[in-house]
C-alpha cells in the first residue's frame, strides 16, 4: 500500500515539472517572437503616425488613433522611391533570368553531356565556391569602371549572373534523372535542347523554383555592389535608396516618412515569403546563406 | 555514347565567360594588386612590387580598429547566436501547437532588407533632441541611462551592432537546427526515456552528438559570415563607419576602394587578402576541432 | 513480477481525412502475464501488439483500464519509474557511443541510493555483456557490428539495470533467416537464465510458438486467444487463430453438417456428434490427412514434395478456399504418383469446425474413427 502512494507522488511531481516546463517554453518562444516582430510593428506604427505627432511624442506611444497615409505619399513624391523600386525590380528580373539561362546550360553540360575535361572543369567550379565575393569585388570594380559601365544596368547585372553554388545544386538534381529517359528521347530523335526543355526542366521544377526564390531575395537585398557601382540616384536599388534617404532624405529628419519607405521596401519580400513559405524555408535549408 | 567535346564546352561557355571575367581573373588580379606599390588608378601605373601595401594597411589605425571591431563582433555573436538558436530550436521541437506559426515568425528577418530594418533598429536605439528613443525609455524605467546607442560610447554602439547582427542571423540558424533536430530518430528518445534519462542528459549525450555536424556547420558558416560583416554596420551607423569607430574589415576594404577616402585599390586588395587569410585560418582551425569532436555517421 | 492488464484500451485520434474518428488500437485487453515467463504477443501487423507493448512500457498511456506490475498500479507512471527494459525493433543503439558506453548508459542515469561507482557500473556492464556473449566487442561502435551483434548489445543494455520486466519489440525482424533461428534460442536462454518476466512482440507465429511459455494472439486490437502455444494450436477458438498458427497453414473448406456427418462437397467425410445441420467452415491441419485408398475425401493430385522425414502432398479440391491443398504425411505412407487423384481419411482431432458467419469454433465430439 505504502509503495503505491509513493508511486503516485513520483508521478505527480513529474507531471507538475513537465507542466511548468511547458509554460516556460512557451513564454520563452513568445519572448523571442516579440523581439523578432517588434521592429516590424514599430516600423508600420511609425509609418502611419503623422510627422508632427511623431515629433511631439517624447515618450513614443505604442499605438496611434489617427493613422495617416500621408507618409506613404511623401515617400513616393519627395524621394524617388518609385524609381528605386522599379530599378530593383528590373535588376532582379533581368539578373535572375540571365542567371537561369547560364546555369541551366552549365548544369546540363555537367550532368548530361560527356566531353573531354569535364571532371577537371567541375572540380574547378567546386573550388570556386569557396571564394568570397569580397576578394573579387575590387578587380570587378576596376573592370566595370574601366569599361565605362558605372551607373548602367549592365554594370550592375554582369557580375551577379553566375552562381557556382546554384549550378552545383541544379547539376545534382539533373543527375538524379534516370539515363533511360535521355536514351529514350535520343532514340526518338529528340534534340538535346528540346529534351532539356521538355523533360529535365519540368522534372526539376522544384529546384528551379527554389533557386529563383533565393536569387530574388539576394537581388532584392543586394547592397554592396550597387553601392560601389552607382552614384547616380537614377540607378539606385532599394538598399542604396534607403541609405540615400537616410542621409539626405526628406530635407529634415522625417522619420515617419522614412519608415513608410522601409515598409514599402520590405513588403514585397515578406509577401513572397508568406506565399511560398514552405519553398523558401526548404530552399534556404538546402544551402542559403545570407550575404 | 560518343564524346560531345565541342557541344559540352559550348553549353559551358556562358558560365565560363562570366566566371572567368568576374571571378577567376579578379581572384588572380587581387593578389597582383596587393603587391603593386603606389598604384595610380588614373594612370594605371605603379612604382614597384613589394609588401608595402600590407605594411601600410597593417599600420593604418583605421584598419586596426576595423580588425578589432570585427573580432569583437565575431567572438560575441557567433557563440551567442548559435547557443540561442539551439535553445529556441529545442523549445520549438518540444511543442506542437503553434509551432508552425513560431517558425514562420522567426524566419521573417531572413527575408527583410538588412539596410531597411537596420533603420528601424537605429530609431529604436537612437537618442535625439526630441526623444530618448524607446530602448532608453525602457532603461530609464530601470533607473539606467540614457545612453546614445548610435552616436554614443563605443560599447553601446558595439552592443547594438551585435544585437542587430544576432537578430539578422538567427533565422538561418534556427531553421537549420530545427530540421537537424527533427531528423533525429524518435526511437532514441524513447529508449532513453525507458532508461530514465534526465532531459539534460538526453540533450548532452544523445541530441547534441547527433546534431553535432550541423552545429559545426553553423559555427563555421557563422564565423565566415561574421568576419564579412558590413551591411549591418552601415544600416545602423551610416556609410561613414570610420568616423563612427564602427568599421569592419570588409567596410575598410570598400572604403579604401571607393567613397570619400577611396581610390586605393592596392590597399583594398591587401586588406581583402588579409581578411581572406584570417577566414581561411579560422575555418581550418574549426575543421580540425570538429574532426575531433563531431560525430559523423 | 507479474504484469496485469485490466481492460486496457487505447484510442488514437484519427489522422487526415478521418480526423474526427478515433482509431482503437487496443480494445479491452485483459490478461495476466505470469511472473518469470516468456510471453509472445502475436498477430498480423496493425493488430495493436506493439501498442500493447508500449502501454506496458509506459511510452503511451491507456485511454481506459489499469496496468499493474505485481500489486503496484503503474498506469499513470512514466516509463523511467516502471523499471522496464526495452529492446526496440531497430535496436536504438546510440551510434556515437561504443558498445560499452551504450550498455552503461542506463546505469549512469541512476540517482540517489541506486547510484553506482564507475567500477560498479563497468562490472555490471561486463556482466550483461557476458550474458549475451559480446565481451570482445565492448570498444566497437554499433555501426561496426552485424545485425545479430547489435541485437545482443540492445538486450544487454535493456538487462543491465536489472529491470523487473523485459520488453522486446519484434526482436528478430531485422535479422536474416539463419541468425533468426540462432537468436531466438539465445533469447530463450537469456530469459531462462535471468528469470525476468519477458514480453515480446512478433508477427511470426513460428517464432512465437517455438520459444514462448504463453502466447497472446491479437487481431484488430482485440485479444483472440491466450494460452500455451501447443494448447492454442490444438484448440483454436476461431478461424483466425486456426489460420494464423501453423506452417504450412491450415486448409480451409466450405462444408456442411448433415445428419451427423461433416460433408465436403457432397461427400460425407467425418461422422460428428452434437452439431445440428448447418453450413460450416471446416479447417483441417496438414497433418490431419491420412492417405487411404478408400478414404472419403477425394482430391485432384498435383505433385508431391519430399522433405526428408515427411512428404508434402499438394492437391486441390473444389471446396478448398486455397487453390492448393497441402497435407503432410509420414514418408512411410505411400501415395500413388501416377494417379490423377488421391484419397484421404481424416484425423478427427485435427479437424476444426467454424460457424460460417461468425467464424467462431463449433465444438463437436468425434463419433469414432472410420
Amino acid at each position: 500500500m505504502e509503495k503505491q502512494i509513493n508511486y503516485k507522488k513520483i508521478q505527480k511531481e513529474t507531471e507538475l515539472g513537465s507542466h511548468v516546463l511547458h509554460v516556460l517554453i512557451y513564454l520563452f518562444l513568445i519572448f523571442w517572437g516579440l523581439i523578432v516582430l517588434f521592429p516590424f510593428y514599430w516600423m508600420v506604427l511609425t509609418s502611419v503616425k503623422s510627422y508632427s505627432s511623431y515629433n511631439a511624442e517624447y515618450v513614443p506611444s505604442f499605438f496611434t488613433l489617427s493613422p495617416t497615409l500621408q507618409n506613404y505619399a511623401d515617400a513616393f513624391t519627395s524621394v524617388p522611391l518609385g524609381r528605386y523600386l522599379l530599378n530593383t525590380l528590373l535588376f532582379t528580373v533581368i539578373t535572375t533570368a540571365l542567371m537561369l539561362a547560364v546555369i541551366v546550360l552549365a548544369a546540363f553540360a555537367f550532368a548530361r553531356l560527356d566531353f573531354r575535361g569535364k571532371d577537371l572543369a567541375f572540380t574547378l567550379f567546386l573550388s570556386l565556391m569557396m571564394i568570397p565575393t569580397e576578394l573579387v569585388v575590387i578587380t570587378n570594380f576596376t573592370t566595370v569602371t574601366d569599361l565605362g559601365l558605372r551607373n548602367t544596368f549592365t554594370g550592375l547585372i554582369l557580375p551577379s549572373v553566375t552562381s557556382v553554388f546554384y549550378i552545383y545544386l541544379l547539376r545534382e538534381n539533373f543527375a538524379q534523372i534516370p539515363d533511360e529517359l535521355y536514351y529514350a528521347a535520343k532514340v526518338d530523335g529528340t534534340p538535346d535542347l528540346r529534351y532539356l526543355r521538355k523533360v529535365m526542366l519540368p522534372i526539376c521544377r522544384p529546384t528551379l523554383v527554389t533557386i529563383v526564390i533565393l536569387k530574388v531575395i539576394e537581388c532584392w537585398n543586394s547592397y554592396v555592389w550597387p553601392r560601389l557601382i552607382t552614384d547616380d540616384p537614377n540607378y539606385y536599388l532599394v538598399s542604396n535608396g534607403i541609405q540615400e534617404i537616410r542621409e539626405n532624405g526628406f530635407g529634415r529628419e522625417n522619420i515617419p516618412a522614412m519608415m513608410a519607405a522601409v515598409v514599402v521596401i520590405s513588403v514585397p519580400l515578406i509577401l513572397l515569403f508568406l506565399v511560398f513559405r514552405k519553398k523558401v524555408m526548404e530552399g534556404v535549408a538546402r544551402g542559403g546563406m545570407k550575404g | 555514347m560518343e564524346k560531345q567535346n565541342l557541344k559540352g564546352w559550348l553549353y559551358l561557355l556562358p558560365a565560363f565567360l562570366f566566371l572567368g571575367a568576374f571571378m577567376i581573373y579578379p581572384l588572380i588580379d587581387v593578389f597582383v594588386y596587393s603587391f603593386e606599390e603606389g598604384y595610380n588608378s588614373a594612370s594605371q601605373t605603379f612604382f614597384g612590387t613589394g609588401l608595402y601595401n600590407y605594411s601600410y594597411v597593417l599600420h593604418d589605425p583605421y584598419f586596426l580598429q576595423a580588425v578589432k571591431n570585427t573580432f569583437i563582433l565575431v567572438v560575441i555573436t557567433v557563440p551567442l547566436s548559435t547557443g540561442l538558436a539551439l535553445l529556441i530550436s529545442l523549445a520549438l521541437s518540444s511543442i506542437k501547437p503553434l509551432r508552425e506559426l513560431f517558425q514562420t515568425v522567426y524566419f521573417l528577418p531572413y527575408v527583410t532588407n538588412t539596410l531597411a530594418v537596420g533603420l528601424v533598429f537605429m530609431i529604436l536605439f537612437k537618442k535625439t533632441a526630441y526623444s530618448d528613443g524607446l530602448v532608453n525609455l525602457l532603461l530609464l524605467r530601470f533607473g539606467q541611462g540614457p545612453v546614445d546607442f548610435i552616436d554614443g560610447p563605443y560599447w553601446a554602439k558595439m552592443f547594438v551592432l551585435c544585437f542587430y547582427t544576432i537578430w539578422v542571423v538567427m533565422p538561418f540558424k534556427i531553421l537549420i537546427l530545427t530540421s537537424a533536430l527533427a531528423s533525429v530518430d524518435r526511437v532514441y528518445y524513447n529508449a532513453a526515456r525507458v532508461d530514465g534519462t534526465s532531459r539534460f542528459r538526453i540533450f548532452t549525450k544523445i541530441t547534441l552528438p547527433m546534431i553535432s555536424p550541423m552545429v559545426f556547420y553553423l559555427i563555421i558558416t557563422g564565423f565566415i559570415g561574421a568576419f564579412k560583416a558590413y551591411s549591418d554596420a552601415v544600416a545602423l551607423f551610416g556609410t561613414n563607419l570610420n568616423a563612427a569607430q564602427m568599421n569592419t574589415i570588409v567596410g575598410y576594404v570598400y572604403d579604401m576602394l571607393y567613397g570619400d577616402s577611396g581610390g586605393y585599390p592596392s590597399y583594398a586588395s591587401a586588406a581583402a587578402v588579409i581578411l581572406f587569410a584570417i577566414v581561411l585560418t579560422i575555418t581550418c582551425i574549426n575543421l580540425l576541432v570538429s574532426r575531433k569532436h563531431v560525430h559523423y555517421t | 513480477m507479474k504484469i496485469t492488464l485490466e481492460h486496457v484500451t487505447k484510442k488514437f485520434p484519427g489522422r487526415g481525412r478521418k480526423r474526427h474518428e478515433e482509431v482503437t488500437a487496443v480494445s479491452g485487453f485483459d490478461f495476466e502475464f505470469p511472473d518469470g515467463k516468456l510471453v509472445g504477443l502475436l498477430g498480423p501487423s496493425g493488430c495493436g501488439k506493439s501498442t500493447t507493448l508500449n502501454l506496458i512500457c509506459g511510452l503511451i498511456r491507456p485511454t481506459e483500464g489499469r496496468i499493474r506490475f505485481g500489486n503496484d498500479d503503474v498506469t499513470e507512471l512514466a516509463p523511467e519509474h516502471r523499471g522496464v527494459g526495452m529492446v526496440f525493433q531497430n535496436y536504438a543503439l546510440y551510434p556515437h557511443l561504443t558498445v560499452k558506453k551504450n550498455i552503461m548508459f542506463p546505469l549512469e542515469n541512476l540517482k540517489g541510493e541506486q547510484k553506482l561507482s564507475r567500477a560498479g557500473m563497468e562490472e555490471r556492464a561486463l556482466e550483461a555483456a557476458r550474458l549475451v556473449q559480446i565481451e570482445p566487442l565492448m570498444d566497437r561502435r554499433p555501426g561496426e557490428l552485424s545485425g545479430g551483434q547489435q541485437q545482443r548489445v540492445a538486450i544487454a543494455r535493456a538487462l543491465v539495470k536489472m529491470p523487473r520486466v523485459l520488453l522486446l519489440d519484434e526482436p528478430l525482424s531485422n535479422l536474416d533467416a539463419r541468425l533468426r533461428l540462432q537468436t531466438r534460442e539465445e533469447i530463450r536462454r537469456i530469459q531462462k537464465q535471468t528469470g525476468i518476466t519477458t514480453v515480446f512482440v512478433t508477427h511470426d507465429q513460428d517464432e512465437a510458438m517455438s520459444i514462448s511459455d504463453l502466447i497472446v494472439v491479437m487481431k484488430d486490437g482485440v485479444v483472440q486467444q491466450t494460452g500455451r502455444p501447443q494448447d492454442v494450436y490444438d484448440d483454436p477458438v476461431n478461424l483466425f487463430v486456426a489460420q494464423f498458427l501453423g506452417t504450412p497453414p491450415i486448409n480451409v473448406f466450405r462444408g456442411s453438417v448433415r445428419q451427423g456427418q461433416l460433408c465436403i462437397g457432397d461427400a460425407p467425410v467425418l461422422p460428428i456428434q452434437g452439431v445440428p445441420d448447418q453450413e460450416v467452415i471446416a479447417g483441417i491441419r496438414p497433418e490431419g490427412f491420412v492417405p487411404d485408398g478408400s478414404g472419403p475425401l477425394c482430391c485432384k493430385l498435383d505433385r508431391v514434395e519430399v522433405m526428408g522425414r515427411d512428404i508434402s502432398v499438394i492437391s486441390s479440391h473444389e471446396c478448398c478456399q486455397a487453390p492448393a491443398l497441402r497435407s503432410i504425411i509420414h514418408s512411410e505412407l505411400c501415395v500413388d504418383l501416377n494417379s490423377d487423384t488421391v484419397r484421404f481419411s481424416l484425423k478427427p482431432d485435427k479437424v476444426f469446425l467454424f460457424q460460417s458467419k461468425t467464424q467462431e469454433r463449433i465444438r463437436f465430439e468425434a463419433a469414432g474413427t472410420q
